[in-house]
């Protein structure tokens, strides 16, 4: 990011913490239900002083790395397969159609009923959910690959296999990983959703529930989300920096850095 | 008796259910010749050149090399196509894209590098080995596509277009380089261009290909020094001499376009 972006960004923060703290300072909106945004970031940052907050937290991150980590696990391969076997992806389309639209926090129920309200069906829920990006990126990917660049590889006497391994997987690696990074923020929301549906255990989600429920939550319910969306901007900045390092040279890397 | 190192006998191709785009093309080349086939866009060069190399399979007729029918890429070969930001995986150090060939070959890292330094060399690109290609000049990426079509020390170069897309100077400079190779290594080369001035300079015997489906037109031995230079060897009258008539087959009179 530019620094006169950044720059726009703060400001823009700025102005909605404004307004949100405006509105609740001149009573327009009753303080209970929007507590001014001085205090929800106040208590934001002394939950970051407690050990019991910090452990929800880290479980909640542990069931999005393992969601998503399995997701990367399957999608990648089955991308890789359907990318370079036109008869497996004829073979799939209908099945994958059919899922796609489910959407996954419809599954919640569901799978907690199988699997009970524990990480088992967070990890599941968020790799469900996690798939179908980075699934669709690898297959894209797959097909983006340049017929020169494949040829170059069969010219030296490489086979399919190789064909897929060398050219057609790294040129798709992009994509990937934008996939991933898509990926990654729709799993955060459905590791947190899940846990907010769940109700008990340990969490993030499982403290705004539980904020949510008592008498004068508001402020903590807001405060936990202030953490939800920093997880996911931090995660995102985190996915686009390692992109940057990895693919430099895509063009919209190299420009960057011209 | 010279041996035949490449036999194309009978060749004929259509993509598909489209227009033939080859038609009985009878070609020998001897070992270590380097003969260049020129003629207008869109008349089949490309299409021969991939027939060659056993990248598609002609619809009639056959290519053998050293006796042996291609019905698959063809071992110790070499290729360079026209456009090598796209030939070039940008994935890959210029040491590693020099190096891939050799892989197929069983070699260790160690001397798969030590190999590829060598051929870095040989195209004047000493040192830059550990640069990324899109980091180069269009030039320069074109040496090291060079190097590496070389480095399995193929028996068969294939060159598509090779300096098409260089400047002039660029051009000239890689001409007298391959020139330079292809005396020092012996090694037999299939080179296309469209450019009758080049066909002249840089072959030993000059096949013209005409349009409509694609044919031998002419077939001319190129009667000038081994060691060329750029501009003695363009001053000489035979080279004057045999570019008007290399000219001639490839536009013949009553078809010049205005
Ligand atoms: N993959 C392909 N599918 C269908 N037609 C093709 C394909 N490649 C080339 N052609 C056609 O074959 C003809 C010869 O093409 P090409 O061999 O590339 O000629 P050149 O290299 O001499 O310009 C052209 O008319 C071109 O449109
Ligand atoms: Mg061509």
């Amino acid at each position: 990011m530019k620094r006169g972006e950044a720059l726009l960004g703060c400001a823009g923060a700025a102005g909605a913490f404004a307004v949100c703290e405006t509105l609740s300072r001149t009573g327009l909106v009753p303080s209970a239900d929007l507590p001014p945004a001085s205090e929800v970031l106040a208590r934001a940052v002394e939950l970051g002083g407690q050990a019991a907050f910090l452990d929800g937290v880290a479980a909640t991150l542990q069931a999005w790395a393992g969601g998503l980590g399995l997701a990367c696990a399957l999608a990648v391969p089955l991308g890789l397969l359907l990318g370079s076997v036109p008869a497996a992806n004829t073979a799939a389309r209908v099945l994958i159609e059919f899922l796609r639209p489910v959407p996954s926090v419809a599954l919640i129920p569901l799978v907690s009923l199988l699997l009970g309200s524990g990480t088992a069906t967070t990890v599941t829920l968020v790799t469900y959910a996690a798939v179908w990006p980075i699934l669709f990126n690898t297959v894209y990917g797959m097909g983006e690959t340049d017929p020169v660049a494949k040829d170059t590889l069969r010219a030296f006497g490489f086979g399919r296999f190789a064909v897929v391994l060398r050219v057609a997987l790294p040129s798709a690696a992009p994509f990937i990983a934008a996939g991933i990074r898509i990926s990654a923020a729709t799993a955060l929301i459905l590791a947190v959703a899940t846990e907010i549906l769940a109700g008990f255990g340990e969490g993030l989600g499982i403290f705004v529930a539980q904020a949510g429920t008592a008498t004068d939550g508001t402020r903590d319910v807001l405060a936990g989300v202030v953490w939800a969306g920093l997880l996911g901007l931090v995660i995102n900045s985190l996915l686009v920096g390692a992109e940057r390092r990895l693919f430099p040279w895509t063009p919209d890397h190299r420009a960057r850095r011209a | 008796m010279t041996a035949h190192m490449l036999h194309i006998d009978h060749l004929g191709h259509r993509y598909g259910v489209g227009p033939p785009v080859l038609a009985d093309i009878q070609l020998t080349v001897p070992d270590g010749q380097l003969v260049t086939l020129v003629g207008p866009s869109g008349c089949g060069k490309s299409t021969l050149l991939r027939c060659v190399a056993g990248l598609t399979r002609p619809a009639e007729g056959r290519v053998t090399l050293d006796g042996e029918p291609v019905d698959r890429v063809p071992d110790r070969l070499g290729v360079v196509f026209q456009d090598y930001s796209r030939s070039l995986f940008p994935w890959l150090t210029v040491r590693d894209n020099v190096s891939l060939p050799l892989r197929r070959q069983g070699l260790g890292r160690a001397r798969r590098h030590e190999e590829a330094a060598l051929m870095l060399e040989q195209v004047g690109l000493a040192g830059t080995g550990k640069q990324h290609p899109w980091q180069l000049s269009g030039g320069m990426q074109q040496r090291v596509a060079l190097a590496r079509a070389l480095a399995a020390r193929p028996a068969l170069l294939l060159m598509d277009e090779p300096f098409g897309a260089l400047d002039a100077q660029t051009r000239e400079d890689l001409e007298d380089l391959l020139l330079r190779l292809h005396r020092e290594g012996g090694l037999t080369v299939l080179f296309v261009t469209h450019d009758i001035d080049e066909s002249v300079y840089v072959g030993d015997r000059v096949v013209v290909l005409a349009p409509g489906p694609g044919h031998v037109r002419a077939d001319l031995p190129v009667e000038l020094p081994p060691v060329r230079d750029q501009i003695a060897t363009r001053a000489l009258p035979e080279f004057t001499e045999l570019r008007a008539e290399v000219g001639r087959a490839v536009r013949p009179a009553g078809t010049a376009t205005p």
